[in-house]
This record gives C-alpha cells, structure tokens and sequence, in this order.
C-alpha cells in the first residue's frame, strides 16, 4: 500500500532561509537509507510559499493571490510517497524523516489505488 | 511487560524495516544463515521484553545491531574459544569490548548483497529460494508467505526449514562475491525476484492481499538490489520491467472482476508514477549498455506500451524489432507467439501468419492455447473466417479458464457469421 507523507513548513523555510551543510546531510543519508530499503516511490521539497500561488473557489468566482498566504504552520515543505506493507512502517519512516528535517509535523495519507 | 496492541505494531513494524539488515550483519559475523535467523528472534525478543518499559529508542535501529552484535559475540565465544574467531569481531579473549558505532554504517550494503547471494544460492530450488528471500530480505512472516502461496503455514515452515538445512549441509557461507562470482550468481537472484513478482501478478482480484502484495515485494527487492547494484544492466532491466506491468494492474480487471486486454484498457488508469520509473530504470540500463539483456529487452516491449496514449498510437514496428532480438537472446517458444502478434500488427496479418503458422509444428506449443488463439486472430483480419473459426474452436478446447474458453467461442460465432456474408466469405 502506498502512503504518502506530508511535512510541514516553519519559519526558516518560508523566509526560504536555505538548509544548513548538516540539515542538507541528514537528509540526504536518510534519504540513501529509505531508497535502499526499496520503498521510496518519489520524494519533493517545495519552495517558500512565496514562489508559488493559492487558488479559491467561491461559487462561480475564482480568486488566484500570490504566495506568500498562510503561517508557516499551515503549509506543507514536502512530500514523500512510500510502498510499504503497513500504517505503522509508513509511520516509523515518518518519524525518521522528521528527525533529519526537523519537522514538528507530518501528515501520513493513504494513497487511493 | 507485554506490549499493547499499539506498540507491538510499531515494533512489529520497526523490525520489518530493520531485520533484513540484522540478519545480514549476523550473518557476516558468524558465517551461517540458519544461526543468524536464530539470533535474529532473540534480538527482537529482546527488543519486545525491553521497549515496553524503556519506551522505544530514538534509533532503534542501532539498538537492534548493537543488541544483535552482542548475542553474535556471546555465541561465537560459547562456540569457539579460538582468539583468531575473536579476533574478527574486533574482541580481546579477556573482555568484550563492543565499538557500537564501528561497523553500523558502512558495509551494510555488503551485508546485504552477501545474504542476498546466499538467499539466492541455485543450490536451492526455485521456491525454496523464493521463500528463503522473502522470510530474510522481506521479513514475512511463515504465515504470510503461506497465504501468499496458497499453502499450508506447516507447508511454508517446513520449506524455509529444509532450505537452511541445504545451505549447512551445502556449507554455503556468508561472503561477498567479486565481480566475476557476482556476473555468475547475479541471473539466479533475478529469476527468483521475477518468479515472486509473476506469482503476485497471477493473483487474481477474488485472493488473498498477501498473493498481490507479492508484487510489491519483488518491486521492493528489485530496488534493493539496483540500490546495491547501480552498475548491473539486468538489474536495472528488470525494475523497469517489475514497474512497466506494475503501472497496468489497475487497468485489468473490469468492476465485475473480467481479466480486460491490455489493448482494451482505460489506459487513463495507469499509473504514472510507475511508468516514469520504469522509463527511467529502462535508460539506466540501456546507458549502462545493456539494451540486449533479456529483461531489458522485455521492459523495452512494456515500454512502447506505456508510451502509446492510445492503442493506435502503439509503435507496432519497436515492438516486433524487439521480440526479433528477444527471440535470439532469449529465445522460448512463447516469445516467437508474441513474435507473430507484433509482426501481424506492424505488417499485416500475412507477415504474422508467416510465422505463426510455423509455430504449428513445434511440439511444445501442442496444447499452449493461445497460439490457436493468435492464428485464428490473424486469420479473421486476412479475411480466411472459417479456418478462423476452427483456431478459436481449437483455442476453446484447449484452454482451462471459463471466461477465456467463452470469449473463443464467441469469436468462433463471430467468425462464422463473417463466413457467411457474401463480400468477405472466402
């Protein structure tokens, strides 16, 4: 089954403060790890909000504003989609990833097959 | 302290993450696969009797191989006072000294690679091997693998049982293979990924999870091993081809469970993602040289498929160049079959005939229901109905499913039909 993970953004990366040497190495040896465990199906940061656009729908009207629109809190840093046998493997490569990106948050979503 | 509910789960879940590399460190330290296993069960007990109380560590990983590390060093001491064994996990005879970090991070790659080989050693038969990989690389369970393989659980136990008596008896050894040993041992632990990911591909919608989940498994494996193995065109030909028909199983059972023809599916159900990856591992292998290798060659045949946004828009005469070099790499009375279809599509009906009709006489293909199958296909478009309508009798006669067998016959009726009709009766 797939799932795919949802971090949460902070401050420092919608000021789009870039990742520190140690931060950028953490990462990347978690990221080795997870590939050669064969479950890493795809794997995206995504930029400060500020790069990119919000979308609402009211009615017949559409509204589009330029980033940045919301806390930091609220908006997602990146996502990882994982083929994995369980909820709770999903959850013990999300606990992983938050260690090596600081995330306080991650959403693990099941993937509709 | 018996876990809850919730945190065996967890821990059930951290071991499956972690116990491939376990048993693979374990393995390198005391030699023998069937020791390793064991000591493998006393780490997680230790882990289950443990975690309760303390919580769950930080990096329950490196608790794992230390705990693991300690139990191999306890065996091999009780097993040999020898310091020459001591002295290769690093350990004076007086006291034991474990350097946790050491050894945790490099060479797990080589821990896997070398139970891979031995997972995989041709010593074994086939099933034995499949079983061997996916109870040590896949970590499930014996019942999990029984339900997978529609067998008894006793059945399944008895099997990984006998495999690792095989490999003691066989002496077969933790080591890691040079380069010409990896060449030579590489074909075996290819076969055994595909024949696991063909058993999940034949589970049909009404089975067990497990039996489809089996593809999963392969595909898993098979990116284990390109991790391990970036330089192995076959490797890499074989994802591609794991992913490329992975990317259509949505596509080919109707909502009332009909098995639909790969020309004939909603191709907007493929999977995208696994066709990008496909694609991608297929240009890896072909940049590493190895556009030849019979898995590339067939992931190349997936490909033109993936490719094609439309059934029309198949490129028909790729296809048929590729069964022509799988038919002299590879060749197999099947392939040539496939062969005809794709010459019949890119040529006409006669350029497929030319060669299925050949196919008649070829002993292995007597009771292979899809070559009447095929003939009568070709038939019917060169406009010959009525000898199109004895290949699909033949094809009903011949094939042991119901719906298939329903399907030729009502071609048969078709073909018939379009016999009668004065423009097209021949």
């Amino acid at each position: 089954m797939k799932y795919m993970l949802m971090h949460y953004s902070n401050e420092a990366n919608e000021a789009d403060v870039p990742p520190t040497p140690e931060q950028i190495a953490a990462v990347s040896q978690l990221m080795g790890e997870v590939a050669q465990s064969g479950v890493l199906l795809a794997a995206e940061g995504v930029r400060a909000s500020s790069y990119g656009a919000r979308l609402t729908v009211d009615g017949e009207k559409v509204t589009v504003k330029d980033g940045p629109f919301a806390e930091a809190k609220e908006l997602i840093a990146g996502f990882a989609i994982l083929d994995v046998k369980s909820k709770e493997e999903a959850i013990e490569h999300a606990k992983r990833f938050a260690a090596a990106v600081g995330a306080t948050q991650i959403d693990i979503r099941l993937v509709a097959e | 302290m018996i876990p809850d509910a919730g945190l065996r789960r967890s821990i059930d879940a951290i071991w499956r993450i972690e116990s491939p590399k376990v048993v693979a460190r374990l393995t390198r330290l005391v030699g023998d696969v069937g020791t390793a296993e064991d000591l493998a069960q006393d780490t997680f007990l230790a882990a289950l009797r443990r975690w309760p109380q303390s919580g769950v560590p930080d990096n329950p990983g490196a608790w794992l191989m230390a705990t693991a590390r300690h139990l191999a060093i306890d065996h091999l001491r009780r097993r040999d006072r020898g310091a020459a064994k001591l002295a290769q996990v690093g350990v004076s005879p007086d006291r034991v000294e474990v350097d946790f970090d050491a050894d945790l991070d490099d060479d797990v790659g080589d821990d896997l690679l070398g139970l891979i080989f031995i997972a995989c050693h041709p010593v074994l038969s086939p099933e034995a091997r499949a079983a061997l990989t996916l109870r040590l690389l896949g970590g499930l369970r014996t019942d999990e693998i029984a339900r997978a393989y529609l067998i008894s659980e006793a059945t399944a136990a008895q099997r990984i049982v006998r495999a690792k008596r095989t490999l003691a008896a066989t002496q077969v050894r933790f080591e890691l293979p040079d380069a010409a040993a990896r060449r030579e041992r590489l074909p075996s632990v290819l076969e055994v990924v595909y024949l696991i990911y063909n058993e999940g591909y034949a589970a049909s919608s009404g089975d067990d999870w497990m039996r489809a989940e089996l593809c999963h498994e392969a595909m898993r494996l098979g990116r284990v091993l390109a991790s391990l193995l970036p330089d192995e065109p076959e490797v890499h030909g074989l994802l591609a081809l794991m992913e490329l028909q992975a990317s259509r199983l949505r596509a080919r059972t109707a909502s009332d469970g009909t098995p639909v023809l790969l020309l004939d599916q909603d191709r907007g159900r493929w999977d995208q993602l696994l066709i990008r990856r496909g694609l991608a591992a297929l240009e890896r292998a072909e940049e590493l040289g190895g556009s030849l290798g019979p898995y590339a060659l067939q992931a190349g045949i997936a490909a033109c498929h993936a490719r094609a946004t439309t059934a029309e828009a198949t490129d028909w005469g790729r296809i048929a160049a590729l069964y022509d070099a799988l038919s002299q790499v590879a060749p197999s009375p099947v392939v040539e079959v496939n062969r005809a279809v794709a010459l019949g599509m890119a040529f006409g009906p006669e350029a497929g005939l030319a060669l299925a009709d050949e196919l008649v006489e070829v002993p292995e293909l007597r009771s292979y229901h899809l070559l009447p199958a095929v003939r009568g296909d070709l038939l019917a478009r060169a406009g010959r109905h009525l000898e199109a309508r004895d290949e699909f009798l033949r094809a009903a006669e011949l094939t042991r499913n119901a719906r298939e067998r329903q399907v030729m016959l009502d071609r048969a009726r078709q073909a018939a039909a379009d016999a009668e009709r004065p423009d097209t009766s021949r």
